[in-house]
């Protein structure tokens, strides 16, 4: 059974990839994640915003009371160095995992400034990544900002990084936009080498007790595969890029129907969070049985299989049909 | 030959600096102001850095300076080169080890940066009454007068003791010496490697205590032998001082620098000598050239060995010629015939006057003087008053200089105009504040202008007593030549002002000279700056002829994302207008030093800082003086005009920078002050204060309750009270069913806040339609200024609730209407310890008396100018004193004991005189119940009672009973003090008091470092903090204080965190107080130094709770009787892992940013060691079903 696949160049042994998540963490993480069978691991992300604020709140808690009285000039030993507060320890972790596991590794990175982007996408290079996922997480909160310009922002981060490395480069997006076929579109003439449908905003949660809006990650489930699966199943042969379909992956069913989709891969994250990273083998063992009974060779043969271009019926990915679904719905409750 | 390479040091980096290099053990403890060299010596081992034998030298901090000597003779016994740094106390606490190893012949060198010793009040200042309080220890005295003769001297000191065998003090004065930055050669390896000889090295590993070669050490020996032994050593002493000269020399050879034992300097045949030692000497040096040029016949002795005392060489360095001798000592001797060296010379002298051929044709008249105590300027001006005074054909003797002595009129006059500050150069004065980052930008101006230029730089500073909204003043001087002025600049050419209200305050352009440059941050815009100023000051500028400038650093610094921190701005306006370096190579070396500086913190503080120095030079502006002053406005009363006598005439000079010029007659001889006085000193530090919505109240006191300053007060009162209230007073109905129908109000004390968030951040009521807004926002402080003035003096005169048993005070709603008896003192924005503190004097205040560890909270409860324990309407409240750091318990101790003894003489008394007294008081004083407020309350109306009836009784008895007969009213004993103190330095006492049984109640205000030193590691610093003393990550867990004192039995022990739980904090301290024995309440207490959020105190506090790392307890004897366990665990099995608290804030976090590795594994053990410690808690609390089932059983 051939499970191989390529994604952004790379040959990959099968399409289950980790997708960004505290999985990768660490080095022995990443490691288990190839050992449990993942084709390939994308990093956890690289927050410039982070590792701005923790540099100012590093010097900001050291000079905290720092020459305020005659008896200490500061309430902390001068240290050697903060070798983890910058990037350094983000970019030794690609450098270690890159020898010692043989999987491609994938860096991701969040900028918040034009220099950052470039600057740390080529550290992420120069630290011995195989390609890089742009994670542009923004959330237009200002209501003056334009559709228009959130895209510009998109294309923009792109050029600028793929001006600025060689390696392969990913474009992970957010599901909203009024046309996400044109963003796409426009992204993959920018040279972007393949699209992640799609990036999971962490929305907050409210806290009745106290009144207070506090963070809150929940996990992905299934169901939330049907937004990418569609997206990739429309542009699918529309447009000359890899896909990648990285939310709601948790059974080898959701992974079929990302390549059946047109995905070259399927990310997997919340899935190996709540129950392992053994569940990647288990999944890819469970792929080789269905495509054994179904009789398929290989992973290559199916990807883009039901894409709307290769579907008998196209219209069945426009909103015709979900006006029917909607109907079907009125009539079995009524 | 090759140029030496020069660096800016102070005089403790560069004792330090040899001391590290040339030793192989080193103990340390903190004390100021030596603290440094012990940090310096820590965070060099921690690096790895090498002495010069290429090993890491073995750096350990020991539990007090008596500890660290111990550990010290140890290591000397057994052949290692090991040394010590220490001040003050420090240094008595090792004078038992400094006669032993004195005794023993041994070579060793304790590095001194010298401090008063504490007698009417405590001092962290320097003078020599620590190092003179050792004199007959046998030590060698070694005094260097500047920075670079600190690294000199610390090495010839170290070369002396090693070929003379007699230890050595090495020392130089604290703050003017070891905390004054100078430009200095360090001394290179090879220097250190050539004077300390290895052949003596290896002598004294040789005399080492060894199994091998087996001798004994510390006999006792009786009366046939000892004498003779002791004077066995006499040889020694006596070559002593040919071997310090002989190292001065090889030194000489080595460097250039030529040093004697008694340095002369002045006019070969001078008729008048001033002798004097430390650094005092370059001011007097300064005045001497002054004099000499003038044709003035004087000359400065300068002491650098003081012990073992030569009089041949200190004879033969004083000219024939002298007609009159003055010795000037910096240290006091009360009742001695003379300060110390006054009498080696007079003793000198007086000897050669009967040799055969005396020195001096004429013997010169020897008169003594006393300077600069405590860090009291000593400058060329009172130099200068010295040398006329020897004119005088009968000059005073045993006078003061510096002072104004109209008690005893010892002080001579001196002409404070008498100057010898150099022409040349740059001369600045900076105020600032200490949270502004002036003293460290300064730091880093004479550091590019001392190391990147030829000119030579100097910077001393100088700070105020306060925690909060401190003002810091910083003294910088450039210039071609060495620079000798030991002394504050008293005539600037350049004048920065960093924060505007300074000008209101204070007298900022006294210094200023003719033609100087003044800069001042404003928030006003330029054409509105001269306007603002007070009109005194506007005279100032004119009359000086000052240019003046002025920027909104705190608006650039906003900008830059700085917050207040303008330090980067002003440093860069100051180079950019005092022309002391072309301005484009100014700001590259600023850049250069911004990136040395904060490069290692990451690039965003690097560009963040960059981005303020180009900002601040597009603000900069010249503002354009007017020909007249203009203003209306006047400078600001440091205090209000109905403020008592007292504050008004000493307190308010000392708030003005007036201090020194206060006479004798205006300080209390004893050191007694009267308290409540702090709410004279209206600060107004905070640029936001909470304002109060009444709508929204829930009246839960919380706010109150966290209040480090007591600044947020509630009251409830009747509506009748409000008559005459001023329009904007709040107020809204009670929610207290105990006292129905009444008004409440909770008040801010607007001029008194800090800012510091605590109570909004606690507080829990907010609009349901706009949940941002709470019962408390912070609003902006300056409109409300006037109109929270006047609702603050309202509220203080409504009437205080009563503890007349109306209501009961045992939960923190109630309690928070009592009157805080501590009040806006000195203490940190957002400090925890404070609040704890507050919290007892509402309790128990009225009864109290607090014995306070040297400290934290000493230096909040007692630092002058302004004393924040206060009094209520009846003039109660508490006694406050300090004795020392090590003796807290055992003071707090004999307070009880005093009380004790003088409730029973009362009681005696009351029974002798009951027929006097009559039968139905005597039997009411002497059987009052005063285990609540009502008892309490009559009790003391029966005291008042009997004190009518024996008014005009003059019986002796009658009189006796008068003087103790307060003590028949209950008292309450609070020893109070920090971690250092109750786990380290007076844990000793403190179990011993513990163990006493007695009724004394301790307060353990645990930050978990050395706080007041700047966070140095305590045995309570948690594992896997950073701290000072534990640079690598505390690697071993935090004492458990608490659970040994439980295995008494009869201690009352309780955890508390008011942050977690502020009912059981309310609950512990009263348990405590009502315990008929010892109590032990140990308090969370967020610090400065655990870098969090200050705001966020109280929820770090509640996160070390639930991460199971501070389990709330209480451990009550008393419910033992009743057969009830007297362990209650207050707090749940543990809701979130270690890691959620510790890395929310920077002592663990900067560990994982430094060395994840070594940060994990702490980690780990931290957690298994609470999960142990939580498992063990859990074992005691649970034998509490068995114990009560046993109880029952028995009962039934």
């Amino acid at each position: 059974m051939d499970l191989k696949t390529s994604y952004l160049g790379l040959k990959l042994k099968n399409p289950v990839v980790a997708s960004a998540s505290p999985l990768s963490n660490t080095l022995d993480g990443i490691r288990r994640l190839e050992d449990a069978g993942a084709a390939g691991v994308v990093m956890y992300s690289l927050f410039e915003e982070q590792i701005y604020l923790e540099s100012l709140a590093l010097s900001d808690y050291l000079d905290r009371g720092a020459y305020s009285t005659a008896e200490t000039f500061g309430y902390f030993p001068e240290m050697r160095g903060y070798n983890n507060v910058g990037p350094e320890g983000y970019l030794k972790l690609i450098h270690d995992a890159k020898m010692a596991v043989q999987v491609p590794i994938i860096g991701s990175l969040n900028g918040t400034t034009p220099g950052g982007w470039i600057e740390y996408a080529r550290l992420i290079e120069e630290a011995g990544a195989d390609a890089l996922e742009l994670n542009v997480y923004f959330i237009p909160a200002n209501p003056y900002v334009t559709g228009a310009a959130v895209e510009r922002r998109y294309l923009e981060i792109l050029r600028d990084v793929k001006g600025s490395v060689s390696i392969p480069v990913a474009m992970k997006l957010s599901p909203y936009f009024s046309s996400i076929g044109d963003v796409s579109r426009r992204l993959a003439d920018e040279g972007a080498d393949a699209l992640v449908f799609f990036n999971r905003f962490y929305q907050p949660d409210f806290d009745l007790e106290k009144l207070e809006v506090e963070p809150r990650l929940v996990l992905s489930r299934s169901h939330e595969l049907r937004l990418p699966l569609c997206w990739v199943a429309i542009l699918y042969g529309e447009l000359l890029t890899d896909f990648a379909v990285t939310s709601g992956v948790h059974t080898y069913e959701d992974v079929l129907k990302s390549l059946m989709a047109g995905a070259k891969v399927a990310m997997m994250a919340s899935e190996l969070l709540q129950k392992g990273v053994g569940r990647v083998a288990e999944i890819l063992r469970e792929i080789e049985e269905w495509m054994e009974r179904n009789e398929y060779e290989s992973v290559m043969q199916m990807i883009g299989s039901m894409s709307r271009s290769n579907v008998a019926d196209p219209a069945a990915f426009e909103r015709a049909n979900y006006m029917k679904m909607l109907a079907s719905y009125q009539k079995s409750g009524g | 030959m090759t140029e030496r390479k020069q660096t800016m040091m102070d005089g403790n980096e560069a004792a330090s600096y040899v001391a590290y290099r040339t030793n192989e053990v080193i103990a340390i403890y903190p004390i100021t102001p030596s603290s440094n060299m012990g940090e310096n010596a820590d965070a060099w081992a921690a690096e790895g850095r090498k002495n010069i034998w290429g090993l890491t030298p073995s750096v350990r901090e020991m539990q007090s300076e008596g500890g660290a000597a111990g550990a010290v003779h140890g290591t000397l016994q057994t052949g290692s080169l090991t040394t010590t740094f220490t001040a003050s106390q420090g240094l008595l606490l090792m004078i038992p080890n400094m006669f032993k190893i004195a005794g023993e012949q041994t070579s060793t060198v304790f590095h001194i940066a010298a401090r008063a010793v504490a007698t009417h009040a405590l001092s962290i200042f320097g003078d020599h009454s620590d190092v003179m309080a050792t004199r007959s220890c046998g030590w060698g005295m070694l005094f260097a007068n500047s920075v670079q003769e600190v690294m000199d001297f610390a090495l010839v000191s170290q070369a002396v003791t090693l070929r003379a065998r007699v230890p050595f003090l090495h020392v130089f004065d604290g703050f003017r010496t070891s905390h004054e930055v100078q430009k200095v050669e360090p001394l290179a390896d090879e220097t250190l490697r050539a004077l300390i000889e290895p052949e003596l090295v290896r002598a004294h590993r040789e005399r080492a205590l060894t199994p091998d070669r087996p001798v004994m050490r510390g006999t006792a020996q009786n009366p046939d032998v000892f004498f003779q032994a002791r004077e066995a050593g006499n040889p020694f002493y006596l070559a002593t001082p040919g071997i310090v000269q002989e190292t001065f020399d090889r030194l000489a050879a080595l460097t250039g620098r030529q040093y004697r034992l008694f340095d002369y300097v002045g006019h070969p045949e001078a008729e008048r000598v001033v002798v004097l030692m430390g650094s005092g000497c370059e001011a007097a040096e300064e005045a001497v050239a002054a004099l000499v040029a003038r044709g003035e016949r004087v000359g400065l002795l300068k002491v650098r060995l003081y012990r073992p005392f030569s009089a041949e060489h200190l004879l033969a360095a004083i000219p024939r010629t002298a007609r009159s001798v003055a010795v000037l000592d910096r240290t006091k001797e009360p009742g001695a015939a003379g300060e110390p060296l006054y009498q080696d010379v007079l003793t000198a002298v007086g000897e050669n006057l009967l040799e055969e051929v005396p020195r001096f044709a004429a013997p010169p008249r020897v008169v003594g003087g006393r300077y600069g105590l405590a860090s009291k300027e000593f400058t060329p001006a009172m130099a200068k008053a010295v040398f006329d005074e020897l004119k005088k054909a009968t000059p005073k003797n045993h006078f003061t200089v510096g002072i104004n002595d109209d008690v005893t009129h010892t002080s001579l006059d001196f002409d404070p105009t008498f100057s010898t500050e150099s022409a040349e150069g740059v001369r600045a004065l900076f105020w600032g504040l200490g949270a502004d980052g002036t003293v460290g930008a300064n730091k880093n101006t004479i550091k590019i202008i001392g190391e990147e230029t030829a000119n030579y730089a100097q910077g001393y500073f100088v700070y105020d007593s306060k925690k909060s909204g401190a003002m810091t003043v910083s003294h910088l001087r450039f210039g071609p030549h060495p620079i000798k002025s030991t002394y504050l600049v008293t005539s600037a050419n350049f004048v920065a002002v960093h924060q505007f209200n300074f000008v209101e305050r204070y007298d900022v352009l006294r210094a200023a000279e003719e033609g100087a440059t003044f800069l001042l941050n404003s928030p006003y815009p330029r054409e509105e700056v001269w306007d603002r100023l007070p009109r005194v000051v506007q005279q100032q500028i004119i009359d000086k002829r000052l240019r003046f400038y002025s920027i909104n650093a705190y608006d650039v610094a906003k900008q830059a994302g700085m917050g207040t921190r303008i330090n980067t701005i002003m440093q860069t306006c100051f180079f950019a207008i005092s022309g002391v370096l072309p301005r484009d190579e100014a700001i590259e070396k600023i850049k250069e030093s911004i990136r040395k500086t904060y490069g290692k913190r990451g690039e965003p503080v690097v560009r963040q800082n960059y981005a303020a120095v180009d900002a601040a030079l597009a603000h900069l502006s010249e503002v354009q003086v007017p020909a007249r002053a203009t203003s209306t406005l006047d400078r600001l009363a440091a205090v209000s005009a109905d403020a008592p006598d007292f504050v008004r005439h000493v307190t308010a000079e000392i708030l003005s920078g007036r201090g020194d010029e206060l006479p004798v007659s205006a300080l209390p001889a004893d050191g007694t002050f009267p308290t409540a006085t702090a709410r004279w000193e209206k600060r107004n530090i905070a640029l936001e204060v909470p304002a109060w919505e009444p709508d929204l109240c829930i009246e839960c006191g919380k706010c109150v309750m966290v209040c480090p300053h007591s600044c947020i007060r509630a009251k409830i009162y009747d509506e009748a009270e409000l008559a005459g209230a001023p329009e904007a007073f709040k107020h809204s109905p009670s929610k207290f069913r105990e006292l129905p129908d009444k008004r409440y109000t909770i008040q801010v004390g607007v001029e008194d806040c800090t800012g510091c968030r605590l109570c909004v951040e606690v507080c829990p009521a907010k609009d349901k339609s706009q949940s941002a807004r709470k019962a408390l926002n912070m609003t902006e402080q300056l409109p409300l200024r006037e109109q929270e003035r006047a609702n603050w003096d309202f509220f203080l005169g409504l009437p205080d609730i009563r503890k007349n048993g109306a209501m009961k005070f045992d939960s923190v709603k109630n309690v928070q209407l009592l009157q805080p008896l501590f009040e806006f003192s000195g203490a940190c924005a957002g400090c925890g310890e404070t609040p704890y503190v507050r919290l007892l004097t509402q309790l128990f205040g009225d009864r109290a008396l607090i014995a306070n560890a040297t400290g934290c909270s000493s230096i909040y409860g007692g630092n002058l100018p302004t004393t924040p324990y206060t009094v209520n309407r009846e003039g109660r409240g508490p006694a406050w004193s300090n004795s020392l750091f090590e003796d807290n318990a055992e003071f707090g101790l004999g307070m009880r004991m005093a009380l004790d003894q003088q409730n029973l003489y009362a009681r005696e008394l009351v029974g002798r005189l009951r027929a006097e007294i009559g039968e139905a008081l005597a039997e009411g004083l002497l059987n009052a119940d005063q285990s609540d407020d009502c008892g309490l309350s009559a009790q003391r109306e029966l005291v008042s009672a009997l004190k009518a009836k024996l008014k005009d009784n003059f019986d002796r008895e009658a009189r006796d009973l008068l003087s103790v007969a307060d003590a028949l009213v209950k008292k309450s004993v609070w020893i109070v003090g920090g971690d250092g103190w109750a786990y380290d330095i007076g844990f000793g006492g403190l179990d011993h008091v513990i163990a006493s049984g007695a009724n004394v109640n301790i307060l353990v205000l645990d930050t978990e470092v050395y706080s007041n030193t700047g966070g140095q590691a305590s045995k309570a610093t948690p594992l896997g903090a950073v701290a000072k003393f534990a640079a690598g990550g505390k690697t071993t867990a935090k004492k458990d204080l608490g659970l040994m004192a439980t295995k008494y039995g009869g201690v009352y022990v309780a955890q508390v965190a008011m942050g977690a739980s502020d009912t059981q904090t309310v609950k512990a301290l009263l348990e405590a107080e009502a315990h008929e024995g010892p109590s032990l309440v140990i308090a969370y207490s967020q610090c400065i130094a655990h870098g969090i959020d200050i705001a966020k105190g109280m929820h770090h506090q509640k996160l070390a709770v639930e991460s199971g790392y501070w389990p709330l307890y209480r451990f009550n004897p008393a419910r033992a009787g009743e057969g009830q366990n007297p362990f209650q665990l207050d707090s749940g099995d543990p809701r979130i892992p270690l890691q959620d608290y510790i890395y929310t804030e920077a002592r663990y976090r900067m560990l994982q940013q430094s060395d994840p590795a070594v940060a994990k594994f702490l980690l780990g053990r931290a957690q298994e060691a609470v999960n142990t410690k939580w498992r063990q808690y859990k074992r005691m609390a649970e034998a509490e079903k068995e114990m009560g089932a046993e109880g029952k059983s028995a009962k039934g």
